[in-house]
């Protein structure tokens, strides 16, 4: 029986930033549990926060669930985690520069050149650009499990464009609208500067050409899309506008919004589609999303994209295993936070190992996301753990595998009351003339008994996430 | 503003507007049917309906047979139908939804709720349901957007864009509704100026919620031409023809002076609009047909609403 890290409780004391929570739950009756749960639903309908799945049919406005148990980190065990995350935030912003650069890391031989330069995410097209400050990914979304006290791992990196951050923001507010003694009982680090910390490092990545205050838009692919919600509320919160493709258009080598007064110059796109969709001209010629023409705007200084076109080369799972030499490399520095071991089915030694202790394993797809198209070993059947030897015999390359975390608990609110569920954590690291990082992040909860797949497309949940003032 | 959102913004107090349309236009058939009827009997008065709404072959098409609750769920329910209540106000909720960072969290609100409801409402049997109640249901909710519209929106492009929607998507329905009195209704035109024909005048004011305010302006008999003019030429009468193209052009204006430009052509023709209708007299309008000249109406409207879009909509403006 694996011993996993109960974030609450050691044995039976409660550990210390949960002690103003253990009376909390102990006091609040059953009904009045019932009757906030249905408040908070009823709030997130209004607001109009909901996730689409993609290709699962039934409700499209199907809420992602909201457990109101926080999960808390001391300001000691945060400043730890800050440290490690904003360390990781610059070794892939300077692995980019490099890549797209001399490949100072490549020739050193630190890392295949075959991984980067070979890799589906690396764009040719803007080899030997260099972006404003030298930034690529200006929004890391560094997703972290923790096993123990002091143990912490990096499950994966986001350098394109993570999303979540609309829930680390609206979970709070709905927490301290509907237990505002608990905010006056604990001291916690507010989370509500993030739009305007987005905002300031957007502006602080104006084009070149841009003169005066530059005007910045969210590019969205459109409100089919499963974050839509997301784009939209931060747009909100920023101020500035949300387009889709056909609204801007390119001409005199700047990019333009298409408004009703004619139209506007725009100096930094905030976008949230992938690399392939941005302009037809450029990558996929079939793309309705994109602009076309952007792309030389975007070489010729005209207009910024963030994250820059190319960033997902840093964040692929075959590159992942390469970060802690990358801290090394380019900082001097060892890595504070440590990678999960991963074995990469593309080797044959790793391979065989794989296939032998498959049981005790996690395999993932190198491009797969979402929890879909993986296997966790020791929570699966004999079936499915042959159709998955097959699978990565047919294909090895697309496989990688790795130790089954024993994945932290928090309480959580079930039917039967509380009882601890495994979690993990996304925060947001943002990268512009400054690095900063929220006191808070996305904490998901796998809501089924002993699972531990905290996806929200596999029925996983999400918390409030409190990081206690000193 | 974005052209895009402009759109969305317009389609949002349309599509809620052409719900209520729906829902007052249900409102005449339920009680013209509980009338019996010169000549055919109740059935042609929901085939009537369907004809009013533009709606008949798409109807024939699932149905069938026009009965009467078949009609009630097409009219009401049924999605396969782009001009039924819950598409009208699904689709303004997703319009809304597209916008959501240029409305006010009470006017979302009210969108969002009314989607919600009538969600819940859907899934409930239906003979547990009175028409009535549900017609009365749809001009609250179109009234709570207008409310919330009115009381918490900045007096911004945004805002003249939604009552401009509402504005030519009124001018449209009330002559359609006016339309299919006199062109539908009516078993033959030999009725005209009947005693029937009075009647279903009744019924489309109290459908309108206007029969008492007719009564305060006119007095007297209700005869075709009064109500020709308090539905078409009043502009105290908040539905008439006149008062929602004056509104159009209200709105045209408040744009041209907040964008600070001079008049345009979508402008220029709301004004030409309500100059000819201010100086037209009833009895003109009976000369010319009333059907040709609502047919006429239309055709303006239209041409407005597509000088519109070019102009601030379709992100072509220069």
């Amino acid at each position: 029986m694996t011993e996993y890290f109960n974030e609450m409780f050691d044995g039976d004391q409660v550990r210390a930033p949960y002690s103003a929570l253990d009376g909390w739950t102990r006091d609040m009756p059953a009904d009045l549990r019932a009757m906030k749960q249905a408040e908070a639903e009823a709030m997130f309908r209004r607001i109009g926060i909901t996730f689409a799945v993609y290709g699962e049919g039934g409700d499209p406005d199907r809420l992602i669930p909201f457990d109101m148990f926080p999960r808390v980190f001391t300001q000691m065990e945060w400043r730890k985690l800050e440290r490690g995350i904003k360390q990781r935030a610059r070794a892939l912003n300077a692995f980019l520069l490099d890549v797209y650069g001399r490949g100072e890391i490549v020739r050193a031989g630190r890392i295949p050149a075959r991984l980067v330069y070979q890799n589906e995410a690396y764009e040719r097209a803007v080899s030997g650009f260099v972006p404003p400050r030298g930034i690529y990914s200006h929004i890391v979304g560094i997703d972290l499990v923790r096993t123990g006290r002091d143990q912490f791992y990096v499950l994966e990196d986001n350098c394109r464009t993570p999303s979540g951050v609309s829930y680390m923001l609206e979970n709070r507010e709905i927490m301290m609208r509907m237990f505002p003694q608990l905010f006056r009982d604990n001291r916690i680090e507010p989370v509500e500067g993030y739009p305007e910390a987005l905002r300031r490092t957007l502006a602080s990545v104006a084009p070149a050409k841009c003169t005066g205050e530059p005007t910045i838009a969210i590019l969205t692919p459109g409100h089919f899309n499963s974050a839509y919600y997301e784009h939209s509320f931060l747009a909100d919160l920023m101020g500035v506008d949300l387009v889709e493709g056909a609204d801007l258009f390119v001409e005199g080598g700047f990019c333009w919004m298409r408004t009703t007064e004619g139209p506007q110059k725009l100096d930094v796109i905030y976008r949230r589609l992938d690399d392939a969709y941005l302009d037809p001209l450029c990558f996929r010629p079939d793309s309705m999303l994109g602009v076309p023409g952007l792309m030389d705007v975007y070489r010729s200084g005209g207009v910024t994209i963030t994250s820059a076109p190319g960033a997902g080369v840093a964040d692929d799972k075959a590159i992942y295993t390469f970060v802690p030499e990358m801290i090394r490399f380019y900082l001097g520095e060892e890595p504070l936070l440590e990678n999960v071991p991963t074995w990469q089915c593309a080797k044959e030694d790793d391979l065989k190992y794989v296939l032998d202790k498959i049981g005790e394993l996690v395999v993932k797809e190198v491009h797969g996301s979402g929890g879909y198209g993986m296997l966790v070993g020791p929570k699966s059947t004999k079936e499915q753990i042959e159709i998955f030897r097959h699978k990565i015999m047919e294909d090895p390359d697309n496989y990688i595998a790795q130790p089954t975390l024993a994945l932290s608990t928090t309480p959580t609110f079930v039917e039967e009351g509380v009882a601890p569920r495994h979690v993990d954590l996304r925060p947001y690291c943002l990268v512009g003339d400054k690095i900063e990082l929220m006191p808070g992040g996305l904490t998901r909860v796998a809501l089924t008994e002993g699972s531990l797949v905290v996806n929200s497309s596999q029925g996983g949940g999400v918390k409030d996430t409190w990081v206690l003032a000193e | 503003m974005l052209s895009r959102t402009a759109e969305n913004l317009f389609w949002v107090a349309r599509y809620m507007e052409r719900a209520e349309t729906m829902a007052r236009l249900l409102e005449v058939g339920s009680r013209i049917s509980l009338t019996p009827s010169a000549g055919h009997g109740h059935r042609s008065d929901w085939e009537s309906l369907l004809q009013a709404s533009g709606t008949a072959e798409g109807f024939w098409a699932k149905y069938g047979d026009p009965v009467q609750r078949n009609i009630e769920s097409y009219l009401f329910f049924d999605r396969d139908n782009p001009s039924s209540v819950i598409s009208c106000i699904e689709r303004a909720r997703e319009n809304a939804r597209i916008v959501r960072t240029a409305i006010t969290g009470q006017v979302w609100d009210t969108l969002n709720t009314a989607f919600q409801q009538i969600r819940q409402i859907e899934r409930q049997p239906r003979s547990e349901m009175e028409l009535g109640e549900l017609c009365d249901w749809v001009n609250r909710q179109s009234a709570l957007l207008r409310g919330s519209m009115d009381g918490t929106m900045l007096r911004n492009d945004g805002f003249f864009f939604m009552n401009l929607g509402y504005a030519l998507e009124r001018a449209d329905n009330t002559a359609r509704l006016i339309d299919v009195k006199y062109f539908v209704l009516l078993p033959s035109i030999g009725m005209v100026g009947s005693g029937l024909d009075n009647y279903q005048w009744r019924v489309l004011l109290r459908a309108l919620n206007a029969h008492r305010a007719f009564h305060w302006a006119y007095g007297g008999e209700i005869t075709s031409a009064k109500i020709v003019d308090f539905l078409i030429l009043n502009s105290a009468s908040p539905r008439s023809l006149l008062s929602s193209t004056k509104k159009a052009m209200h709105h045209l204006d408040n744009l041209a002076t907040y964008y600070n430009k001079p008049a345009g052509p979508a402008q220029e023709s709301a004004h030409a609009l309500v100059a000819a209708l201010s100086a037209t007299p009833v009895p003109e309008i009976f000369d010319e047909g009333l059907h040709e000249f609502l047919t006429r109406f239309i055709q303006d409207i239209g041409a407005l609403t597509g000088l519109v879009q070019r102009n601030y909509l379709s992100g072509e403006a220069r």
